[in-house]
């Protein structure tokens, strides 16, 4: 499942609700990304993205992953809007019936994630604002995995 | 057709989204890209490193070389920073 909002999330309800009624699950993978100020530079991040294709892409990215692993469920909530340092930005769980395949599928959708899902941070602090730059950090990880046989590219 | 742009692709063309009539030898990304060029020193701004812009035919990532011949809605942006 998907989401894209401007709301906070509650690890726990989400995590909660994820389960419920359900006794297949044997382990399960949360990831939070927060916005990040390590020098005291950033006021305020506003996460522009792509309405329509920010979906698209997200489903995509998760069914993806459970062509990969065998996950018994997943979630990708991420917030749009402006954020100040400390907040929620995005939020990633993965369950599945043993825990290697969870660790793996979080890290999967956050790699793709940060690299194909069509959302822009542009940071605002003392010295004006800026779009923050891609990282090639992030596009190694992504290449890290094999690409699916069936992939487009 | 219908052109989206994004970040600051956005702001240095000025525009979230257009209509308009690409000329019928245009067939490419690349070749819209440099068309779109041609439209006024906003557009040959926003896409002089055309090299770092992202495309998105029909709101699905496509290369430089991908045929937009029947498309509907083409994005242009720099690359995502989400996550």
């Amino acid at each position: 499942m998907i989401r894209v909002q401007k709301d906070d999330f509650d690890i726990g309800a989400e995590i909660a609700a994820l389960k419920a009624k359900r006794t297949d699950i044997g382990a399960i993978v949360t990831f939070t990304g927060t916005v990040r100020d390590q020098d005291g530079t950033i006021g305020e991040m506003t996460l522009e993205h792509y309405p329509g294709m920010t979906e698209a892409e997200l489903a995509r990215i998760e069914q993806d992953a459970h062509a990969r692993w065998p996950l018994q469920a997943s979630l990708i909530v991420h917030r749009t809007g402006t954020l100040k340092p400390g907040d929620n930005i995005v939020l990633v769980v993965t369950a599945s019936a043993h825990r290697d395949a969870a660790f793996e599928a979080a890290k999967f959708l956050m790699d793709y994630l940060k690299t194909s899902a069509p959302f822009w941070k542009r940071e605002t602090g003392p010295q004006g604002s800026r779009w923050v730059e891609a990282k090639a950090d992030d596009e190694a990880a992504r290449t890290r995995w094999s690409p699916r046989k069936d992939a487009a590219e | 057709m219908r052109l989206l742009y994004f970040a600051w692709v956005k702001e240095k063309t000025g525009i979230a989204a257009e209509e308009v009539d690409v000329p019928g030898h245009v067939a490419t990304v690349a070749e819209l890209i440099a068309w779109l060029k041609t439209r006024g020193p906003e557009f040959a701004n926003a896409f002089e490193r055309a090299e770092v812009i992202r495309a998105a035919i029909d709101q699905s990532h496509a290369r430089h070389d991908a045929k937009i011949g029947g498309a509907h809605e083409i994005a242009f942006f720099p690359p995502v920073t989400g996550g």
